[in-house]
């Protein structure tokens, strides 16, 4: 069997979601025998291509052209699956970020492929290879399995393990692209980062306020807690809809889907729609003046009371504990 | 200018999900639907476009009688026309692509919008899907759209910011929360929709390429611990997720 992955890189560097994808290839190839092959594309990314050795790929295959220089969900779509052709993949798998939710559906219909989208965990099973994807925004769990010879899965961020980095680098293969001016319908013109801000979406530890904090002067005291960490700053619906906050801030089921290791719900009551964006952080913590919020229903850690006193003072003690003190 | 849109009707937010007898479905005893929330940032969208360019707005359902529901909010917002392309057997993404992508090549619209996903299967695949199969562009998670003459300029989220993309007419834009502030229908639109007919196609089957096994609902979680009440608890919250969750 040979597994192709798509290696997302943005401005010449992978992407941690790119080593997650061969990891869980790799994962996959210890219960039924497959090559891992990298697939890397854009412009100027030669360079880094072997390191997919590091994350078990046997070998890398790099699509290296200038016109690839900014993402086009048309020119990308067409060369994985050109790529996945010539080398008759039985598998495909590629993170299920912004990027890879643009190309996935359209490789699919090229190759007649099935696609799970938003895996969360795969397994094998008599030689098959089953996904698990959470349907309802998490209120529960499917387990699909792909009828098509091709198969693709495009797996969530952040929930699978990436590495740890061991072995050498791959051998690297350069191919042409084969396009063609209509083949980028779609370009990307620019790029906007919010500068220097960490995305919730990426983010390994997340601090979310909600309608609690009274008003959007309070969010202060949550960028100083996030600071501290490290971490990004989250927000309930409630507060994007009241304009405290920008919409991609938002947690939840009409926001972004998060699963850092710690997720911080201050001041925010838990309600279903929230919780479905967050309820598969690994470890919660919610700090609520009502110990009924349902939030507690999902929390690891509680503390019941007034966000306005807790809030300052756990930031100290974080501060505390990174500079090396005990806490 | 002519609009399509795709709609959905899928369990409302507040869904509980029980599995079904068959283990691999939701019950659907007590569950109301509607007007999957994206696909409704997208009739708003398609409303707009129509106010600014004329032509217009028509939406189109794939599945069972009830999604007549759905298509009715769609007219009553405002659209023009709307079809049911009736079908309940099992369908997968591919498969309601197909009778959405079949459907748009007769109707050949100037551009189509969809929702990033539908909110039960959260599959978000049919839009790049039926775009492929059209041969046309598209674009997901779009927050902002604007029309150059035979080119749509969009706004998309990704990882820490926002990308411009220009893309060719037609294309399939999959609208994001945050692209509009959808209109509530008047009271005039509803008795107009009540009046409308539904257009009801039949298409064509297609092959199931993803299939599934079963369904659970997620483990649940053990109650967690509660540190404390007041800001003296903060010492303690910061140990325990030093060393026991082992998180900082
Ligand atoms: C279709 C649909 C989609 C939705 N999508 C989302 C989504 O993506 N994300 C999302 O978040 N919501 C979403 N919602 C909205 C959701 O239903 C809730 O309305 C929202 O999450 C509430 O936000 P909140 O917790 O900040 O506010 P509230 O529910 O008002 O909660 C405020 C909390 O703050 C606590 N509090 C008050 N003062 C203090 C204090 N001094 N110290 C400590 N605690 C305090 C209160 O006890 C309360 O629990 C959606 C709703 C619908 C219908
Ligand atoms: N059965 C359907 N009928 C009409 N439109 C649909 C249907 N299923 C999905 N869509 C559209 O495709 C978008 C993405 O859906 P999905 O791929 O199911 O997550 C939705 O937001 C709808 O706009």
């Amino acid at each position: 069997m040979k597994i192709l992955v798509f290696a997302e890189e943005r401005d010449g560097q992978f992407k941690r979601a790119a080593f997650e994808s061969l990891t869980a290839a790799v994962g996959i190839a210890k219960s039924i025998p497959a090559e891992v092959i990298a697939l890397v594309v854009g412009d100027g990314v030669s360079g880094i291509a072997p390191q997919t050795g590091h994350f078990g790929a046997s070998r890398a295959i790099v699509v290296d052209d200038p016109r690839l220089g900014r993402p086009s969900t048309t020119a990308y779509a067409k060369v994985v699956a050109d790529v996945a052709r010539r080398e008759s993949a039985d598998v495909i798998m590629m993170p299920a970020s912004a990027m890879g939710k643009d190309i996935s559906p359209r490789v699919a219909a090229k190759l007649g492929a099935g696609l799970a989208s938003d895996c969360t965990a795969l397994t094998v099973s008599g030689g098959n290879i089953l996904a698990m994807r959470p349907v309802y925004a998490g209120k529960g769990i499917v387990e699909v399995a792909i009828a098509t010879p091709t198969k693709i899965f495009a797996l969530r961020p952040n929930v699978f393990a990436a590495g740890p980095p061991a072995g050498a680098e791959c051998p690297v293969e350069s191919i042409p692209a084969e396009l063609a001016d209509e083949d980028f319908g779609a370009v990307v013109s620019e790029t906007k980062s919010s500068a220097g801000k960490k995305d919730v979406a990426e983010a390994d530890i997340i601090v979310s306020g909600g309608r609690g904090l009274k008003g959007p002067e309070n969010f202060a005291m949550i960028e100083d807690l996030a600071g501290a960490l490290n971490g990004a700053v989250g927000a309930s619906r409630a507060v994007v809809d009241a304009g405290w906050r920008p919409h991609e801030e938002q947690v939840g089921q009409t926001g972004k889907t998060v699963s850092p290791s710690l997720y911080i719900a201050v001041a925010i009551s838990g309600a279903v729609q929230h919780l479905a964006g967050m309820s598969s952080s690994k470890c919660i913590v919610a700090i609520n003046k009502d110990k009924d919020a349902p939030i507690f229903t999902v929390a690891d850690y509680g503390i019941v009371g007034d966000a306005f006193e807790i809030v300052p003072a756990l930031t100290k003690e974080v501060k505390r504990l990174r500079e090396g003190g005990t806490a | 200018m002519k609009i399509l849109v795709f709609v959905n009707h899928v369990p409302d937010t507040e869904t509980k999900v029980k599995v079904s007898g068959d283990g691999k479905t939701i019950d659907p005893g007590g569950v109301n639907f509607m007007l999957n929330p994206y696909d409704e940032y997208a009739v708003e969208e398609g409303l707009r476009l129509r106010e600014k360019f004329k032509g217009e707005v028509v939406a189109v359902s794939l599945g069972g009688e009830t999604h007549k529901e759905t298509l009715r909010k769609a007219l009553a917002m405002g659209c023009d026309k709307a079809v049911l392309l009736k079908d309940s057997a099992e369908r997968d993404s591919f498969a309601v692509a197909r009778g959405l992508a079949d459907f748009a090549k007769e109707f050949s619209p100037d551009i189509i919008l969809c929702g990033k996903q539908s909110i039960d299967y959260d599959d978000a695949q049919v839009g790049g899907l039926v775009a492929e199969m059209l041969a046309i562009p598209s674009v997901s998670v779009v927050v902002k759209l604007e029309i150059e003459g035979k080119a749509a300029v969009v706004e998309r989220e990704i990882e820490g910011g926002r990308e411009v993309v220009r893309l060719r007419l037609p294309a399939v834009i999959a609208a994001q929360k945050g692209l509009n502030q959808p209109r509530y229908p008047s009271l005039k639109g509803i008795m107009e929709a009540k009046r409308k007919v539904i257009d009801e196609r039949n298409p064509a089957p297609a092959e199931i390429r993803v299939r599934v096994s079963s369904m659970r609902n997620p483990p649940p979680k053990s109650a967690g611990k509660v540190v404390g009440t007041d800001a003296s608890a903060a010492g303690e919250l910061v140990r325990l997720l030093h060393t026991e969750a082992k998180v900082l």
